[in-house]
């Protein structure tokens, strides 16, 4: 299997990053080197490959979107890094790096203190994930309390009351709405609070699960622009996790596309989005209605394919316009395209011309 | 031209000032005027944010609200003074699909269930073979194998599948209108091509109307005919999408165009646009309700309520800016909207790239 190793794809990935987000501030310094990670789901039936040997690095304040239909792996791959996997669930292999540490090795108590204070994660309908019967600056200040770094000094009271206020301001909400509770704040405002949870560590990456899709699209431009207000002043990299590809190409900077479980094609967003390389991808992009124009819908014909029993050769390739031979029969490698472009798919690379 | 259901004047407001005193007042539903026509089928979308009354709106039309103030017409009688017969029919004719294609089927129960009880409840059938053949040709026409989908149970199915099977279950009574809310929200992005499209088609092909109530209004644009913006209750924007999506007149409209993720990386949104201030009741605001969060917000915004403009033939606004433009003289706003449904260019849906 050829896998870029670590260094190789430091590498790769060592020029000069452009950007086309303004004022946007992306360092040459990886934040997270995930390689080969793979989350496994043990059952009766057999090993479900929820997310198989996926590679890819962040850059501190890099925003990195991983996008993919329902059941292609995204959730799994972003709960595995935050090391939040259930049983039958299971890390099978690979390794995730953050900031020279990996997270796969660490102990249980010693993931806990990782979380909220290194990796923090704004979760899927973060609107239902507030206690209803505390209120808001209790449910702050337990986050940070029960995270703190065994050598930090515990804050007094006033300290964490000023931190609340602060914290609470900067996700944009007045500070009286530390004394209330849930269910007297809108959706929109729920998921202020959990960004305001998220950012209370100053966390180096932060895991956003879909955090907008059960929002209006005026309250979700209001809660994605806070975030990368958030992210940028905090300098942390984002990995933003979502099946919107226009919040992706509004908000990211590098782009992931996820099929069955694999990471098929990787990318700046500018030209992932202008000249996408697999064809699912291209798909994909296809698939986006317009406001400039009125067309037939164009699906992507056919399901994606039971994880349980994936077809040997390219999962894609029951569905692929462009299949040829091989792809039935080999699984295809990832293939460094150059400029920080990545696919795994027969048709590029030395193994395209069979 | 005959008019299959008509709201004049309607107002829907939710709360009490009763015996628990205090009570806000809630208007969902302020001042609508609308028809709908059953010759002349169209897509008609209703948008706005949540709490903008889409739902209270859509229910209102499904007959599972009474309007607080003004009248209900279904075929020019008075909607309260329905004989239980014409209720039944027009229970039958008119027809919704809900948001979440998970919670509306029973687990427990074949997805056969959703399609028999209907036929059953208005005797459509007299026969089982009949009974067979209609869910069958139902299912055909909404794309879907019935070989691959009778006899299963709902969580066999994808979300599309069950979203279809529910476009099917509304055909089988024959319905003059389809009101469908979210339809797509809780699909892939992949599969909402499919349902939006079945939908459209039964407009095209069955004479159906659709009242297509969603948040979304890039699918809005690509499917529906007519548009009508809904900002806390009232109808702030009304018109064909033609002229409305590319020339957004109310300021909340262009709010909401301007916030849509448009695909594209190298056009981002501009900068951050103020909340939603929640904390004044619909009932102390005295002018427009979209004041305090406007751009363009003048003195008078905040004293008077704005009336219902015409800004050109197809298109009507409630906003000052547009006063001098004249107060419509027809309340109903959908005579802003087009009367034959215009044919979309039709692109051959070849796969290939």
């Amino acid at each position: 299997m050829v896998q870029p190793t670590i260094e190789e794809t430091r590498l790769s990935t060592e020029q000069a990053i452009q950007t086309y987000r303004t004022g946007a501030r992306i360092s040459d310094v990886d934040a997270l080197v995930v390689d080969g990670f793979s989350v496994y789901y043990e059952t009766d039936s057999g090993t479900v490959k929820a997310c198989d040997d996926v590679t890819f690095t962040l850059k501190q304040g890099e925003r990195f979107a991983l996008v993919g239909e329902s059941g292609s792996g995204k959730t799994t791959l972003a709960m595995g890094l935050m090391r939040l996997t259930r049983p039958p669930g299971h890390i099978a292999k690979g390794s995730a790096t953050l900031n020279g540490r990996d997270l796969t090795t660490l102990s249980d108590e010693e993931m806990r203190k990782t979380r909220l204070s290194e990796l923090a994660l704004v979760p899927q309908g973060a609107m239902n994930s507030l206690n209803p019967v505390m209120r808001i600056e209790r449910q702050i200040i337990d986050g940070i309390l029960d995270h703190l770094g065994d050598d930090d000094e515990s804050p007094t009271k006033d300290e964490l009351d000023e931190t609340v206020r602060d914290l609470l301001t900067r996700v944009g909400l007045r500070p009286g709405v530390a004394r209330l509770f849930p269910h007297e704040l809108s959706g929109g405002m729920k998921q202020r609070v959990a960004m305001a949870i998220g950012i209370s560590l100053r966390p180096r990456l932060i895991v956003a699960d879909e955090p907008t899709s059960a929002l209006d699209v005026v309250v979700q431009r209001q809660i994605m622009q806070t975030l990368g207000r958030l992210q940028e002043g905090l300098d942390a990299s984002i990995m933003l996790v979502g099946h919107d590809m226009g919040l992706v190409a509004q908000f990211a900077d590098t782009i992931g596309v996820m099929y069955a479980g694999k990471l098929v094609e990787v990318g700046p967003v500018e030209e992932v989005f202008s000249d996408p390389k697999h064809p699912y991808t291209k798909l994909l992009i296809r698939s986006l209605p317009s406001l400039q124009e009125k067309r037939e819908f164009l699906g992507i014909p056919g399901l994606p394919p039971q994880l349980i029993d994936l077809p040997v050769g390219c999962a894609f390739a029951d569905r692929c316009p462009s299949r040829f031979e091989k792809c039935n029969e080999v699984t295809p490698q990832t293939q460094d395209l150059g400029g920080r472009r990545e696919t795994a798919c027969h048709l590029y690379g030395d193994e395209a011309k069979s | 031209m005959s008019t299959f259901l008509e709201l004049d004047h309607v107002t829907k407001t939710f709360g009490n000032d009763g015996m628990f005193g205090k009570g806000q007042i809630t208007v969902a539903v302020d001042d609508v005027s609308l028809s709908i026509d059953e010759d002349e089928a169209s897509i008609t979308t209703v948008a706005g944010e949540s709490g903008s009354g889409k739902t209270t709106l859509s229910r209102l039309l499904l007959g599972s609200h009474v309007p607080t103030d003004g009248r209900m017409l279904y075929r020019g009688k008075d909607f309260t003074k329905l004989t239980n017969r014409e209720r039944r029919n027009f229970r039958r004719e008119i027809q919704p699909i809900f948001q979440d294609p998970f919670e509306s089927y029973n687990p427990f129960y074949k997805v056969d269930h959703v399609l028999d009880a209907p036929i059953k409840n208005f005797k459509l059938a007299s026969s089982d073979r009949e009974k067979k053949r209609m869910i069958e040709d139902a299912l055909e026409m909404v794309g879907l194998l019935p070989g691959e989908t009778l006899g299963r149970f709902p969580h066999q199915l994808s979300g599309g599948q069950r979203q279809r099977i529910m476009v099917a279950r509304a055909l089988l009574l024959k319905p003059r209108v389809i009101l469908a809310d979210e339809p797509v929200s809780m699909v892939d992005a992949s599969l909402r091509a499919t349902i939006l499209d079945s939908i459209r088609r039964l407009n095209r092909d069955l004479g159906i109307s659709v009242v297509y109530v969603t948040h979304d209004l890039t699918t809005a644009y690509q499917i529906s005919d007519n548009l009508m913006i809904m900002y806390r209750g009232a109808v702030v924007e009304a018109g064909t999408v033609d002229e409305v999506i590319p020339n957004p007149q109310h300021p909340y409209t262009q709010l909401l165009i301007e916030s849509i993720p448009q695909p594209d990386p190298k056009n981002r949104w501009g900068s951050e646009p103020p909340q939603q201030n929640w904390d004044t009741s619909d009932t102390e605001i005295a002018g427009c309700r979209f004041a305090d969060r406007c751009s363009a917000v003048m003195d008078n915004c905040r004293t008077t309520v704005p009336e219902q403009y015409l800004i050109n033939e197809h298109q009507m606004t409630r906003c000052f800016l547009h006063e001098e433009k004249g107060v419509m003289e027809n309340p109903d706003i959908t005579s802003t909207f087009q009367t034959e449904s215009e044919t979309i260019k039709a692109v051959p849906a070849d796969m290939s790239i």
